[in-house]
């Protein structure tokens, strides 16, 4: 297909096809279509909040701080010093500036930015939940995340948040008879215990531990992407000439929508498609082996979290992205998820396991898009020269917020008092 | 069955030339071809049906799933129902399908067809391909759009 593509563009050239009648790439002025294709990408494009069916305290103020409470809460670990905010951190666009997140050991992919996801349909670099509250349940109980287990968690809450979660939630279930540790997922002791666990036990554990993570879910609602210097430009009186953003900013952003066809998966306000692709991005040596969303699309089906599950508020009728979820073929091969691009500039290392250092290097990637060792890239090489590579980068650099909004930004999404 | 479910397989079989002219004027930018048949009503590719294709809520936009209905009737004009449709498509110059597997949710009578899960993920020209088994006969016809 790639080699097509390019035949056909290459004979294209010789036919002496042109290239420039096409505003896009050069022109000075836009189309009404390509101001319309901009806009889409500004924060006024931004939809409201989607409701969260299988959630039904997902947009409940109590069950919000409830939630932020948890995301804080380091009691939450097998060795009480992880929390969600020890890999996602408020100050820095709630991620961490590595390759691979560190918890109690450390992960096999890079942490991920949470602005704006209660907007994406599947979570995870492979996608394999659905929800933000299925998405949470995962790292508490990963052994290099927090480490812990479900029993654990549910005990914890008895202790610590019984007022908060009763006044959301109802009454606790009564745990007696529950050990310290049980989890069908956690290590062998933890997973023999539950097994020995009466079924409606297990049943009731389930259930606080999937409140536990529709309150976080709440909480992450609310964390939204800030307005960013690309943002106010369209909403300028300038727009769409040099203002806010400069001439070599305004040229990136033609390349970005143009010539280098980034538009393409990085669309609409959040600057992603919210779909899976492979991009030539390779492993890394001494992780496992990652297939992306080959095994994320199977893992979401099987999850007993999942919108079509029995914890889930929804009805089936509510779960059009279960339902109507594409079956992997090749194409899910080291397919990852489009990430936002939305403060991109700022927060390297890229990539799902942080393989790119820096801006630079990711954009000669794209240049060059080198075949995937595993399945399929979809890239094709760019021409880009030295000038245009530097446009790109300064229009990526112009997805960030206002300087002046950023520590108080950084004050807003800070913990409040845990009890 | 005649119908051609890969997108990779259905480029690779076009004959380049052919391929050449149809895109004609996407150079870089990967423009659709200028005489796109854009119509959304149309014979079936052996002539057994006449189909339509209509999205429930407009403006048709990247990003959003959305619901179509779907009409058939055959060649001489009345309307089938019954039938059995399989909805598959994606984006010729890209060599990928659809990013969701939309289906038919519910027969509406009249020889409509409601088809939910459908999603365009990106801007540009997309093939929306129906397989039918009806009354009539096998059949396929290929819709396209340009978003
Ligand atoms: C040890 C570091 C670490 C901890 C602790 C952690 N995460 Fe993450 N988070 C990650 C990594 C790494 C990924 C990507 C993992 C993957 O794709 O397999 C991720 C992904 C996510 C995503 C998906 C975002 C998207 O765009 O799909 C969300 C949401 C998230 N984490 C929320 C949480 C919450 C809530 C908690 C606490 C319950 C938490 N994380 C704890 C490292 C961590
Ligand atoms: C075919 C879809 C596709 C196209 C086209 C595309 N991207 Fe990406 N982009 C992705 C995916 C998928 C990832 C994550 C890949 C991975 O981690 O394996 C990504 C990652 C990135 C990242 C790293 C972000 C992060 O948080 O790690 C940047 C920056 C980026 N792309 C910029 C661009 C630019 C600039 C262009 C145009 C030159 C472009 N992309 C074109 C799909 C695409
Ligand atoms: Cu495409």
């Amino acid at each position: 297909m790639r080699r097509l593509s390019f035949l056909v563009a290459a004979s294209l050239l010789l036919s002496g096809a042109t290239v420039a009648g096409y505003g896009l790439v050069q022109g000075p002025d836009w189309t009404e279509e390509e101001l319309a294709l901009v806009r889409s990408l500004s924060l006024e494009a931004l939809p409201p909040l989607p409701p969260d069916p299988s959630n039904r305290v997902a947009d409940d103020q109590a069950a919000t701080e409830l939630g932020r409470a948890l995301f804080f809460d380091t009691r939450l670990s097998a060795n009480s010093e992880v929390a969600c905010a020890s890999c996602h951190l408020p100050e820095r666009q709630f991620q961490d500036d590595l390759p691979l997140g560190q918890g109690v050991g450390t992960t096999g992919r890079r942490t991920m930015p949470i602005a704006g996801m209660a907007y994406a349909p599947f979570l995870f670099w492979d996608g394999r939940k659905d929800s933000l509250w299925a998405q949470a349940l995962g790292p508490l109980e990963s052994p290099v995340e927090h480490g812990g287990d479900r029993a654990q968690y549910a005990h914890l809450v008895t202790e610590y948040y019984a007022d908060e979660y009763e006044a959301v939630f109802g009454p606790l279930p009564d745990l007696g008879g529950l050990p310290s540790h049980a989890s069908p997922v956690a290590n062998p002791e933890a997973a023999a215990a539950w097994d020995a666990l009466p079924e409606p036990l297990r049943a009731a554990v389930n259930s606080v531990f999937a409140n536990m993570g529709k309150a976080i879910a709440a909480y992450e609602r609310t964390i939204l992407p800030p307005e960013t210097r690309f943002d106010a430009w369209v909403a300028s009186e300038d727009f769409p000439e040099a203002g806010l953003l400069s001439k070599d900013e305004i040229a990136g952003l033609r390349l970005f929508l143009g010539e280098g066809e980034c538009v393409n998966c990085h669309n609409g306000p959040l600057l992603t498609d919210n779909h899976f692709h492979n991009t030539g991005v390779p492993s890394v040596p001494g992780l496992p082996e990652d297939t992306g969303r080959l095994d994320g699309a199977r893992l979401v089906i099987e999850d007993e979290f999942n919108c079509l599950g029995s914890y889930s508020d929804a009805a089936p009728e509510d779960c059009a992205e279960l339902r109507f979820m594409a079956e992997p073929g090749h194409d899910a091969l080291r397919a990852f998820k489009t990430p936002s691009l939305r403060g991109a500039a700022t927060r390297p290392p890229y990539m799902h396991a942080g393989q790119i250092g820096t801006l630079d290097e990711v954009l000669a990637h794209y240049a060059t898009a080198p075949e995937a060792l595993d399945g399929h890239s979809e890239l094709r090489p760019l021409d880009l020269s030295q000038e245009e590579r530097e446009q790109l980068s300064a229009f990526l650099k112009s997805l960030e917020p206002k300087a002046s909004d950023r520590d108080h930004i950084a004050e807003a999404l800070s913990p409040s008092e845990s009890p | 069955m005649p119908f051609i479910r890969s997108r990779r397989a259905f480029l690779i079989g076009l004959p380049l030339g052919l391929a050449a002219v149809a895109t004609g004027a996407m150079a870089f930018m990967m423009r659709p071809p200028s005489d796109l048949d854009l119509s959304l009503a149309k014979a079936s590719v052996a002539g057994l049906y006449v189909a339509a294709m209509a999205p429930v809520q407009e403006p048709v936009t990247v990003g959003p799933m959305h619901a179509w209905v779907v009409t058939l009737q055959d060649a001489q004009g009345l309307p089938v129902d019954g039938a059995a449709i399989h909805v598959d498509g994606g984006m010729p110059q890209h060599g990928h399908g659809l990013p969701t597997a939309p289906a038919v949710t519910e027969a509406l009578g009249e020889g409509q067809y409601l088809v939910e899960g459908m999603r365009f993920n990106m801007g540009g020209w997309w093939e929306i391909d129906l397989a039918i088994e009806g009354t009539p006969g096998s059949d396929a016809v290929t819709f396209n759009l340009v978003l």
